[in-house]
């Protein structure tokens, strides 16, 4: 690749061409600045009260006071739920999609548009159909089990679009192989394939956690605001992020709490964003090499 | 090879799989239509677009389902956030590309991933508790259509920035070349080479993050003030759809609840909408 | 095909309902523990939905209930009182909050189980100049007919009018009280609960709201930024729902199906008893024995 930063010549003194650098630095300068402002707020207001009480301690005076211990816990059991339901499944279509379907089939193109309609269906909308089908039809009430599953359709699509991915990367001549040697798909999927995609299942199973941490919407009307420790997948639960919501909107003087459970959740999204870009790095790398 | 009958079974499982994920949305567009029925028949959809108000009810003679000024307040919020995000991440993609040093334009690229993580929810905190009170000294209340369009539109320039970033590395190698081995500057080499090279992956990432835009719920409904009137100006109040159902959910009952699942209905079209409209336009569907 | 994913949902549903009910087993070994023994050993679930005036209390309450029962658990969840009344009916909660008295044609399916009386007063900035504001003066606020707080003897600065959401029952009750029409309320910012009331007007200096005096005075004790305004001349105070002298009071109810047993009674009636009468008081609302 060429270095584009230097294979231009030196801008000239053109008054439109100062201008189109000044703006395109402006921006990202405007960008950083809008960050540094977000994100160093919320760090520096939020971190001085996180420590390990915080983290291990029941919520006391309504949130303002106290930890998030109960809201971690929901927050685990709500993205186990929905991991769970949704990798599974998530596996299946996108082995389906990527294996056994012709990438012109009516069917294959029917699932993945409905699929991209679905990845761009707002969460308030997953929050009415869960409401709806989990919490009334089904008779679940507001309980994790039912934010759990909302979320997994939710995360559906982000995981499917991933995985697909991975076994589009493997190589071709893996399956010839397999299928020279006289294994069955059966066989090729289990000792080849999946082995061999399994980084593209991982990098779709980090975005959706980073999915299900960040909801909020969505779980307001399936799993509920109960700030008790969960003790069984049918109890309300608080996730971090209702929490935040609830104390920056309903309680007074929350925000000081509303701001270290922000911090607490970011850094949580971090290192699970960090994994992410870790296991395509070294997937990349790793395909290199078996090339 | 005739296939085993474990590799018929698996096949079976795998069709199902996708076949459910693929129903998915149907049956979400199933529920909402199901749910929405009452209020089509009690209220009448016209009732949506014609009512003077809005003034919600369990029961539909007594209350009043205007949706027009809600839907006026997703759409002035979407609107405004796509114009301030678009030119911004668009920049931010070039800036990266063309114009950082490497170390710099790759740490740039960081911050931007990472703030494409942060949940909605934070960013509302943080409109609520910095800019909402800002905008109070400028023209009170604060919470309006401006505090709106702002947070969303820092919250949405991740996806379109990530986006053009993609499609620029898309660019061919030799385009560069050429337009260097010509000694056109650099900026008319964006404008006129790469830009138009990478359109249509601009063009997805503008339909993703005008989704995102529509979709938007804890943020609008942080900030935006939530009063159901046309905003005439953008210091004033607004309500959108999604803010609209998370403040009332709570609590609707009979025909007003089924007038939420309406405006929910209302919301997928918008998104069916734009992804036909992605489509149609782009030639292809838009990805992640 | 929809069939089996029929199946697959229900194979789903059951394998996470039997590892959610394995997990209730748990506070039996508890109840050994326990220095109070009860007579009747109290186990089960309550679903308590309805106004977020009440739900304080009976949040409170049910914190004490389970440490005196280890094997009961009740879950509070918040949604004006028009839910509070509603979901009982329907029967997707065991009991319902109301911060009013029932309407003529609820109570013919559902009964109240008084818990405390509690007033609406109107609230202010802390730092805003007005002190007391007139029936006619707040009515025309909220209509609209006064948008500067200099009309009505503040400074110069637009009023900020923050109304509560339909269906909360402080709205119909203040808009009765002010013979306003819901629909004729001209506000700038619309909230749910009644913190969020308080929120927002003690984050605004010019913003006008109403709330309970309990949520308020509780708040103002915490050292909130806001003021209670007196309404007619009295004082809006605790003391004065007492007393009865208050204008615009109103009770605080607990709903259920007719003849409530088991479980329920027992936490009605512990809410009604005198073991929780500090937790009211402390909320600043007006027990009722």
């Amino acid at each position: 690749m060429i270095d584009a930063t230097t294979a231009f010549p030196p801008a000239r003194g053109s008054s439109g061409e100062r201008l189109a650098t000044a703006a395109v630095w402006s921006s990202a300068l405007l960008v950083v600045g809008v960050s540094v402002w977000m994100l160093g707020g919320l760090f520096w207001q939020g971190a001085g009260r996180i420590n390990w009480a915080f983290l291990t301690t029941e919520p006391a005076n309504a949130g303002r006071s106290g930890g998030i211990a109960p809201m971690l816990a929901s927050t685990v059991l709500v993205l186990g739920v929905a991991l769970a339901v949704s990798v599974p499944l998530g596996l299946g279509a996108a082995v389906l999609l990527a294996e056994f379907t012709d990438s012109g089939s009516v069917f294959g193109r029917l699932v993945r548009r409905s699929l991209d309609v679905l990845a761009g269906v707002p969460s308030v909308v997953f929050a009415l159909f869960g409401n709806a089908l989990f919490c009334q039809y089904l008779g679940l009430g507001y309980s994790i089990l039912a934010g759990g599953l909302t979320l997994a359709c939710m995360v559906l699509p982000v995981l499917i679009r991933a995985t697909e991915e991975g076994f589009r990367a493997v190589p071709e001549d893996y399956r010839r192989a397999a299928a020279a040697l006289g294994m069955s798909r059966t066989g090729t999927l289990w000792h080849v394939l999946l082995p061999a995609a399994a980084p593209g299942l991982a990098v779709g199973l980090v975005l959706g956690i980073g999915r299900v941490l960040g909801e909020t919407a969505a779980l307001l009307f399936t799993s509920g605001y109960v700030d008790r420790m969960p003790e069984s997948l049918l109890d309300s639960g608080r996730t971090l992020s209702v929490h935040i919501y609830d104390l920056s909107m309903n309680v007074t003087g929350g925000d000081a709490n509303a701001c270290a459970t922000a911090v607490v959740l970011v850094v949580l999204l971090l290192v699970v964003n960090a994994a992410a870009g870790w296991i395509a790095r070294h997937w990349m790398r790793g395909k290199r090499i078996s090339e | 090879m005739s296939p085993s009958a474990k590799d018929r079974l698996l096949l079976g499982v795998l069709r199902g799989c996708a076949a459910l994920a693929g129903l998915l949305v149907v049956v979400i567009a199933a529920f909402l239509i199901l749910e929405s029925v009452p209020a089509f028949r009690n209220v009448g959809w016209t009732r949506f677009f014609s009512d003077p108000a809005w003034h919600p009810a369990p029961r539909a003679e007594a209350g009043q389902f205007q949706m027009l000024p809600m839907l006026a307040g997703t759409l002035a919020v979407m609107a405004g956030a796509v114009l301030l995000a678009t030119p911004l991440g668009v920049l931010s993609a070039v800036f990266c590309r063309y114009y950082a040093p490497p170390a710099l334009g790759n740490a740039y690229r960081r911050l931007i991933e990472l703030l494409s993580g942060i949940p909605s929810v934070v960013y509302g905190f943080w409109g609520l508790v910095t800019l909402v009170p800002l905008i109070n000294q400028v023209r009170p209340p604060g919470a309006s259509l401006l505090a709106g369009v702002l947070v969303v539109a820092i919250m949405i320039l991740p996806t379109v920035a990530l986006m053009a970033d993609g499609a620029l590395a898309q660019v061919p190698q030799e385009y560069l070349r050429a337009a260097a081995a010509l000694g056109l500057s650099r900026w008319t080499t964006v404008r006129a080479v790469v830009l138009p090279a990478a359109k249509y992956g601009l063009f997805t990432g503008v339909m993703l993050e005008t989704g995102r835009a529509i979709g938007e719920t804890m943020a609008t409904l942080m900030v935006c003030g939530n009063i159901v009137r046309f905003p005439q100006s953008v210091f004033d109040p607004v309500r959108t759809l999604t803010a609209n159902i998370a403040l009332e959910m709570a609590y609707a009952l009979g025909d007003h609840r089924s007038a939420l699942f309406a405006s929910g209905l209302l919301l997928l079209v918008l998104i069916v909408m734009l992804a036909g409209a992605a489509e149609w336009i782009g030639g292809e569907p838009a990805r992640d | 095909m929809r069939k089996a994913g029929t199946l697959w949902w229900l194979g789903v549903f059951g394998a996470l309902f039997s590892a959610g009910c394995g997990s209730n087993a748990k506070p039996e070994a508890q109840a050994l523990t326990t220095p109070v023994a009860p007579v009747a050993q109290l186990e089960g679930k309550l679903e308590v939905t309805g106004s977020s005036t009440v739900a304080p209390v009976v949040l409170e309450a049910a914190k004490r209930f389970e440490k005196l029962h280890p094997a009961v658990r009740i879950n509070v969840q918040t949604g004006g009182s028009s839910r509070g009344v509603a979901d009982p009916q329907k029967g997707i909660a065991d009991i319902g909050m109301a911060s009013r008295a029932l309407k003529e044609d609820e109570a013919k399916t559902v009964v109240a189980h008084l818990i405390a009386l509690d007033g609406i007063c109107v609230i202010l900035h802390k730092t805003n100049r007005v002190e007391n504001l007139s029936d006619e003066q707040v009515m025309g606020i909220y209509l609209g007919k006064w948008t500067n707080w200099k009309d009505v003897g503040g400074r110069d600065a637009p009023i900020t009018v923050v109304n509560k959401a339909e269906g909360r029952s402080t709205l119909e009750l203040f808009a009765h009280y002010f013979k306003l029409k819901t629909a004729e309320i001209k506000a700038s910012v619309i909230i749910g609960d009644n913190e969020q009331g308080i929120k927002t007007v003690a984050g605004n200096p010019d913003a006008i709201g109403y709330v309970s005096i309990g949520s308020a005075e509780y708040a103002a004790a915490q050292g909130t930024n806001i003021k209670l305004l007196p309404m007619n001349g009295i004082a809006a105070s605790v003391e004065n729902v007492r007393n009865k002298t208050f204008p615009l009071s109103r009770p605080l109810n607990l709903v259920t199906l007719p003849d409530p047993n088991g479980l329920k009674k027992a936490f009605i009636d512990y809410v009604q008893s005198e073991q929780v009468e500090d937790l009211v008081k402390e909320l600043s609302f007006v027990p009722v024995r």
